[in-house]
């Protein structure tokens, strides 16, 4: 049998103050962040949103000889553009999409009354985008200008057939609707472990979750990733690792809980921990690795996609032990259920204490 | 073998694995030998699978919704409106013209008596919003014109709106994660659509740029049951002086037993109309008092259906209040500019009421669709129509699909080494959950989407996890001292109730996503759902299975690889 561990004993629950200060520090890191970079005039917004939240300028490029999508991807992050959507046109073979975000600094009106100075505001824009494109692609070949004939140039490659803005495709409307069916499914998980197990523990994991998407978009912030409609699906992912790995330790704490009758409870939150460390270990572990895999060999385009996998794989497995246990113990604790300091002592008070914990944990009978 | 529960279980994995695999790699043809071939397979797998925007492409459409023509309406309809204000406050105005070309607009007043001008404009402003409108008065004209700077905006209006009705409309149908963006500069009125590749495209489009205006209107005729109906145009307008005014206007009715089967079909010309009525405008509700609407058939006959609809609160008191003050008169239901039904009012209607005219099933259903979803400012154009690529990007997939392979390889292995003949199990459950999860989608007719991927990686890290909890647990128990058979059964009893907890929450939660969700939060939720039930099935029910078996061959089992 090949065990990464046989037994441990580590009091996970006394590194509970330094484990809430690294969580608080990071947060409060892409807190300043985020206004830092919202107030500072001429800087870049909060968050570095995609195309897909922004819209930006599409460009139709037709091509003697089309370039592979990775080619024109490469070439235009060689000149600052990271975030491109390259669609290839399918029934006309020689034409490519090209969608790059607004060029910094400036931003698309809304949809607000146009004043005319609003509007080449926009046309603007789409020059700025149209040249920046032109200047990317003539790494790869030469333009030839839209009205000549591609085919009988002798020395081009290439000619721009369109140019157009486009609004964001995901708009105001998806996105409250993004936060509120999330909210709503936050409320359902409350409600679910506070069915199953308790209050505090319901609390304890949502707070969890709640802590690792906003790490995860500290980190975004901070090293201002580009947030595509991908990244979405990967919070909505990671909130369920989260979930699910705060519910196994809490399922062992309640099976520890009628097992053994005299221990208190800080103590039964550290053994769960330690005898599931062997499980988190397996199961995040693959995770992670997987994740890893995504994140160096999955390519430009899922990036964004990879990396909130990989933070959320990162603090999905921390939070359990840092912040879903030690808030739903110190809950207990202030219901006169636990205490955090007397991890061994068992003086007949705490015996009673930790017996009320149990009737608000165990009493549930579990139904199979 | 003495345990039959043993085999019934196996019996029934063996099904559901090849029932399974048939749905996700078969053809949906009778087989032949190409089938079996690496190349038939990945046919078969790329026609079975509905891959959505993200990953396959499909059909990228810019359209322009006729601003021009919503303006041009909009300034018709205030001026009728105006002309019947002053006219129902008895001044004296004979009638009116409405100018709607090169970008100006306006609505003029022509009145006989120059000094009733400001009990005139009273009296309009207060039925017409004319707000935004400058007004000009010359002897006997008055004049509304619309700003330019009200145009435009009023311009981008109509613009949101049909992009709301499109939305609404496209999700109707039944169209996976289409993106819809506002395309061009501001003031151009065009709206880009980018949606998976679709079987019938073209009714997608006919049905998007669809006129469903329904208006219930006073006919004007004696009561029953004498309908006035005229032979001809001509003869109608006639009745009211020549041609049409603010207040009263002919349509074609085509009386409902003269139609043949088919004939009103949408998008067909419709036949030549029998008789004309007159009617009085406004109507009585218009659509936008609209609460629903659906295809109905009485009888079982393919081309007998109609459209039954129902109003909003305030349209219902308002066609109550109107019908019972008729009882005995005619009323029409007028679709798209043509009566499509007249009927006598018995008694007071309130909130429903029915389009007859038989429809074909298909166009029955696509105008309650179009009905529902609200009409168009104006009509739309399509101006650009092309194919396009994964949005994605066809080589980050290919990266994406490598990556996750190799993920998933190195899983296996894992999984291999460390659970030894255990993990063997755990790989099994693991595929299979791949397969019917695939499955699942096919048979649900659901498009797999880059989201709708993740919802899957989640379910497929659950399902790994369970197998790790059941084998942590036996490894547990062994240690304990208890026998292989002992440490199988409670390993499974325990971590049974921790996988069931974690799957119920996230169940709920996916559930909850999938309610108040849209687009690709829905196609998440939905692999999530699929994923998370199939894995109670493969993860506890198939991975116990295959435990039974090696303890029915070996029931003193001393030493469990694992």
């Amino acid at each position: 049998m090949f065990e990464f561990f046989k037994e441990i004993h580590v009091n996970w629950l006394g590194y509970r103050k330094p484990f809430i200060m690294v969580s608080i520090l990071i947060l409060l890191a892409g807190l300043f962040s985020a206004i830092g970079r919202q107030i500072t005039p001429g800087g870049t917004d909060a968050f570095n949103l995609g195309v897909d939240f922004q819209g930006g300028t599409v460009i139709t490029g037709k091509f003697k000889n089309k370039p592979a999508e990775d080619d024109i991807r490469n070439a235009l992050t060689n000149i600052g553009i990271n975030d491109s959507v390259i669609q290839s046109s399918l029934d006309k073979q020689d034409e490519v999409l090209i969608k790059i975000p607004l060029i910094e600094g400036e931003s698309l009106p809304t949809t607000a009354p146009t004043a005319p100075a609003e509007g080449n505001t926009v046309n603007n824009q789409v020059n700025q985008g149209r040249q920046k494109v032109i200047e990317a692609l003539n790494t790869l070949g030469k333009e030839v200008p839209a009205n000549a004939d591609l085919a009988g140039a002798q020395d081009g490659s290439y000619k721009i057939v369109g140019t157009d803005s486009v609004g964001p495709v995901a708009g105001e409307q998806l996105r409250n609707q993004a936060i509120i069916a999330t909210m709503l499914g936050m409320a359902g998980i409350l409600l679910f472990i506070a069915f199953r197990y308790d209050w505090t523990y319901a609390a304890g994991a949502v707070i969890a979750v709640f802590h690792d998407v906003l790490i995860t978009l500290a980190f975004f912030t901070l090293f201002q990733w580009e947030i595509s409609l991908t990244v979405l699906a990967a919070l909505l992912t990671l909130v369920g690792f989260s979930v699910n790995d705060s519910i196994v330790i809490f399922d062992r704490i309640r099976e520890n809980l009628s097992l053994h009758r005299g221990e208190s409870l800080y103590k039964l939150t550290n053994d769960s921990i330690n005898q599931t460390m062997s499980r988190t270990i397996v199961t995040n572990g693959l995770v992670f690795l997987t994740v890893l895999a995504l994140v160096l060999f999955g390519g430009e385009v899922l990036r964004g996609f990879s990396l909130a996998l990989f933070v959320g794989a990162i603090t999905g497995t921390y939070s359990t032990i840092a912040i879903a246990s030690p808030i739903a113990i110190w809950w207990q604790g202030k219901l006169g259920a636990a205490k955090m300091n007397t991890p061994e002592t068992r003086i007949d008070k705490d015996k009673k204490l930790a017996s009320a914990s149990r009737r608000s944990v165990a009493r549930r009978p579990v139904t199979r | 073998m003495k345990n039959n529960g043993l085999w019934i279980r196996t019996i029934l994995i063996v099904l559901v694995t090849l029932f399974g695999i048939y749905l996700v790699i078969g053809p949906r043809h009778s087989f032949t030998a190409s089938d079996f071939g690496w190349e038939g397979i990945k046919r078969n797998l790329a026609d079975n699978i509905n891959l959505g925007l993200d990953l396959k492409g499909g059909t990228h459409l810019v359209m322009r919704v006729k601003t021009d023509d919503y303006l041009a309406t909009l300034t018709r309809e205030d001026l009728d409106a105006a002309v019947n204000a002053a006219k129902d406050a008895k001044l004296p105005v004979t009638d009116g013209t409405a100018v709607t070309e090169n970008g100006t607009y306006s609505a003029t007043l022509n009145l006989t008596d120059p000094a009733q001008a400001d009990a005139v404009i009273d009296a309009v402003v207060k039925k017409v919003n004319f707000a935004d409108w400058t007004r000009t008065t010359s002897g006997n004209q008055i004049t509304w014109t619309l700003p330019t700077q009200i145009q435009t905006v009023l311009k981008d209006q109509a613009v949101e709106q049909a992009m709301q009705v499109i939305d609404s409309r496209i999700n109707l149908v039944g169209v996976a994660e289409p993106t819809l963006q506002r395309h061009g500069a501001n003031n151009s009125g065009q709206i880009l659509l980018q949606m998976p590749g679709l079987d019938d495209p073209q009714r997608v489009k006919a049905l998007l740029n669809a006129d469903s205006e329904l208006q219930l209107m006073e006919v004007i005729s004696p009561p029953n049951p004498n309908l006035q109906t005229y032979p001809t145009k001509e003869a109608a307008l006639a009745s009211i002086g020549g041609k049409e005014t603010a207040d009263r206007k002919v349509y074609p009715y085509s009386e409902r037993d003269d139609s043949t089967p088919g004939t009103t079909a949408q998008n067909e010309p419709p036949k030549a109309p029998t008789k004309f009525i007159v009617v009085k405008s406004p109507p009585v509700v218009d659509g936008s008092l609209l609460r629903s609407a659906n295809a109905v058939s009485q009888t079982s006959a393919a081309d007998d259906y109609q459209i039954s609809f129902s109003l909003k609160p305030a349209g219902a008191t308002k066609f109550g209040e109107w019908t019972g003050k008729n009882i005995g008169n005619y009323m029409a239901v007028v679709l798209n500019n043509e009566a499509k039904s007249v009927a006598f009012i018995q008694s007071q209607i309130t909130d429903s009421g029915q389009i007859s005219g038989r429809f074909s099933k298909q166009s029955a259903e696509d105008l309650a669709l179009t009905l529902r979803s609200g009409s168009l400012p104006a009509k739309i154009e399509y101006q650009e129509e092309r194919t396009v690529g994964p949005s994605l990007g066809a080589d980050s997939i290919r990266a994406g699909v490598l990556a996750s392979v190799g993920g998933l390889t190195f899983v296996i292995i894992f999984m291999l080494f460390y659970y030894r003949g255990s993990g063997v199990n755990a790989v099994v459950a693991l595929i299979l959950n791949m397969i019917l999860t695939l499955a699942a989608l096919i048979v649900l007719d659901a498009t797999l989407t880059l989201p709708g991927i993740a919802g899957l990686i989640l379910s497929i890290g659950m399902a790994v996890d369970s197998n790790v909890l059941i084998f942590e647990r036996m490894r547990e128990e062994l240690r304990a001292g208890k026998l292989v058979k002992d440490a199988v059964s409670v390993g499974f009893d325990k971590a049974f109730i921790t996988i069931i907890d974690t799957h119920v929450t996230t169940i709920i939660s996916a559930a909850i996503l999938y309610l108040y969700g849209s687009g690709p939060i829905r196609g998440f939720a939905v692999t999530l759902v699929l994923g998370l039930l199939i894995n109670l099935f493969s993860a506890v029910f198939v991975s116990r299975t295959i435990f039974m078996w090696l303890l029915e061959r070996n029931p003193n089992m001393k030493k469990l690889s694992i």
